[in-house]
């Protein structure tokens, strides 16, 4: 192929001649003087001088829509088409998730539009397909999320072939095949495919095995559950302290601003399908926290981030302080950076935390996390956006449970409501992914997916039951399961108990342990059999049965307990069964 | 580069990618006087040497090789 230099030396040497002419308009989102160049290259190569007309920059819309516009003023025979997977993707940034799963029939209609226009009928438009990129917000799980911008990319290239075969005058012009070709010279080496029967070449192979692992590890409930945000040079260009407001960079004005703007994108994207995010930066909280409140062009507002550590301690010692705050584990939080002495420092104090080695350049962060998939999921539910406001809250128990110096009367103060229910199609999402992320308070640590929550609701001996909690500060939503199946005709075993930590000392334990007993009563079964299967995460549940009145059981290869419901007592709690 | 200095970076590669710090080889050796080479070995072994000599072969020479030395030679002519 040859290159683009070499292109525009031949429309200078060759458009006098008399070549055919061909009009052409070229409508696009993104900068495109330099496609056009190599259009009219290629163009005299093929025996064509090109007559092209370039529509201002992103004005693919307006050029359509307004009949008097350049476009339809210069009538041309070819209307080239190219609106970017960049800007779709700011475009799906920008929707809540309910729209975002009707990204790709807004712009096919939009497609479907230009292609029906009468004024339009005797053009041919030559459309561009979207060539893929990944944003990482659920891994491979994307797949089965309607909403994630890779689903929507591929339904939109699928939908657009269907497209052309409907309309005559629409050519799609397949640079997603174009971007898979190129991407395929890494991916596959012809030489070894012909001597052996390799598909992969021997580069790829980790790549592939690791999102094999990817998903392997979040299935087993080892996935990331939160992201730590640096400020300066991480979150804005500059430093806020000493460039102030107006100096830091950010958005489309000043600088490298972009970069910044499109890797807070990024960032809210992940808060808004449950990842919490928070920040760990060294400054004066007030400074740090005014371009949250004031900068036009920060996509991240206070509202998502759940906690806030700005002062000049060690980032280390602001990371433990948010690991003890949100109670989940190190190795379930990833933290960026620019500087490479801050990343260095948290990984030789708290190795099990995931520390990427964010490049110099921050233009290419976005490109450089993607190829990490951090994020792989194996379940979603659509109140995981809810998430950063159930922390927010839990920030503001923890000061209202500091006045009260009885824990009965914090506890009756917080009006605490608890819907019931077993396994339902509305909640086996939730109570699968729940399964998957409970790693502390989870007695047997049983991983479900969603067909195996539907499964154990359609078997009538298992007693299936989910748990949620509302207080007079917010709606926690789902956060225990229990799921017993009878061991004999007088006996239950409880195959799970888990429970969000979330809501740890509040009682929930008891009050779930009396319904369990009632349930069970109501069946007519005699004993309840509870199991502790240790893990290296849950020993916070080890004396769990024990403390709930069980006996335990002797003589058993794992630890075992059996209570007797007979004699059960209701135990005290403070929560209203809804 | 002379197919001597050649033959000392191919067996460092054969060290290398087999795993075996005594693997000795010259321009005789065949795939059955060293264990480790196999048919699986054998295409890391290629991709390896392409990498590191900045070459490609193509897939006929890789099924002609007999010895060590058509390797070379092949490595050298490039």
């Amino acid at each position: 192929m040859l290159t683009l230099s070499q292109l525009k030396k031949i429309i200078k040497e060759e458009i006098k001649s008399n070549l055919l002419i061909v009009k052409v308009a070229l409508v696009g989102d993104s900068a495109t003087q330099l496609l056009c160049t190599a259009i009219r290259g290629i163009g005299v190569l093929r025996g064509y001088n090109i007559d092209l007309f370039e529509a201002e920059y992103n004005q693919v819309e307006r050029q359509f829509m307004d009949p008097t516009s350049d476009l339809y003023q210069f009538d041309a025979d070819y209307i080239v088409v190219f609106q970017s997977t960049h800007k779709l993707g700011e475009r799906h940034s920008s929707l809540t998730a309910e729209q975002q799963a009707n990204l790709a029939e807004e712009r096919l209609q939009f497609v479907a539009d230009i292609c029906s226009n009468p004024a339009l009928a005797s053009k041919k438009i030559i459309y561009f397909n979207y060539p893929e990129i990944d944003d990482t917000i659920f891994g491979c799980y994307a797949n089965k999320v309607e909403s994630s911008f890779t689903y929507q990319v591929r339904k939109l290239n699928y939908e657009l072939m269907r497209l052309s075969q409907q309309f005559q005058n629409l050519f799609i012009c397949d640079i997603a095949g174009l971007q898979n070709k190129l991407g395929r010279d890494h991916m596959f080496a012809a030489n070894v495919y012909t001597s052996t029967e390799m598909v992969l070449s021997i580069d790829a192979l980790p790549y592939v095995a690791s999102r094999v692992m990817d998903i392997v590890c979040a299935i087993k409930g080892q996935f990331k559950k939160c992201l730590i945000l640096d400020l300066d040079n991480t979150v804005w260009g500059g430093v806020i302290g000493d460039d102030g407001l107006e100096g830091i960079q950010l958005g489309h004005g000043l600088g490298i601003g972009k970069a910044f703007t499109e890797f807070q994108m990024w960032v809210k994207k992940l808060k808004q399908r449950g990842i919490i995010i928070c920040v760990a930066s060294k400054n004066n909280e007030e400074t740090a926290k005014e371009p949250f409140e004031k900068h036009p062009d920060m996509v991240l507002k206070l509202d998502d981030i759940a906690v806030f550590q700005a002062n000049w301690e060690t980032k280390v010692d602001n990371i433990r302080t948010i690991q003890q705050i949100l109670n989940i584990g190190f190795d379930s939080m990833v933290f960026l950076d620019d500087n490479p002495f801050e990343r260095n420092m948290v990984r030789e104090n708290i190795p099990a935390i995931t520390v990427p080695e964010l490049p110099e350049d921050p233009a290419e962060y976005l490109e450089y996390l993607y190829s990490l998939n951090l994020f792989e999921t194996a379940s979603y539910s659509n109140l995981d956006k809810d998430r950063t406001k159930q922390y927010q809250v839990e920030a503001q128990r923890v000061s209202l449970s500091k006045t009260f110096t009885n824990e009965a009367d914090f506890l009756k103060s917080l009006n605490m409501v608890s819907v019931v229910s077993g396994f339902t199609k509305f909640n086996t999402p939730r109570v699968a992914q729940l399964s998957q992320r409970s790693n502390q308070f989870n007695l047997r640590t049983v991983r479900y997916t969603d067909a195996d929550i539907e499964a154990l609701a359609n078997d009538p001996s298992v007693l299936d039951l989910s748990f949620t909690l509302e207080d007079k500060f917010g709606d926690n939503g789902l956060i225990a399961v229990v799921i017993m199946k009878p061991q004999d005709k007088e006996t239950l075993f409880v195959d799970t108990w888990f429970m969000s930590c979330r809501v740890l000392k509040r009682g929930m334990e008891n009050f779930t342990l009396n319904t369990m007993v009632e349930k069970a009563k109501a069946a007519g079964y005699k004993h309840i059999i509870g199991e502790y299967l240790p893990t290296p995460k849950n020993k916070m549940v080890e004396q769990h049965y024990s403390g709930l009145g069980f006996t335990t059981i002797e003589g058993t290869s794992t630890a075992q307990f059996v209570l007797d419901i007979e004699a059960y007592q209701p135990r005290e709690c403070y929560i209203v069964k809804k | 580069m002379d197919t001597n200095q050649i033959l000392a970076d191919v067996q460092e590669i054969f060290r290398d990618v087999l795993d075996n710090e005594d693997i000795e080889i010259n321009f005789e050796t065949v795939a059955d006087d060293v264990e480790e080479w196999d048919s699986l070995s054998h295409i890391q072994l290629i991709v390896a040497i392409e990498k590191h000599f900045k070459i490609k072969f193509n897939s006929k020479e890789l099924m002609e090789w007999k010895t060590v030395g058509d390797m070379i030679d092949c490595i050298a002519a490039k």
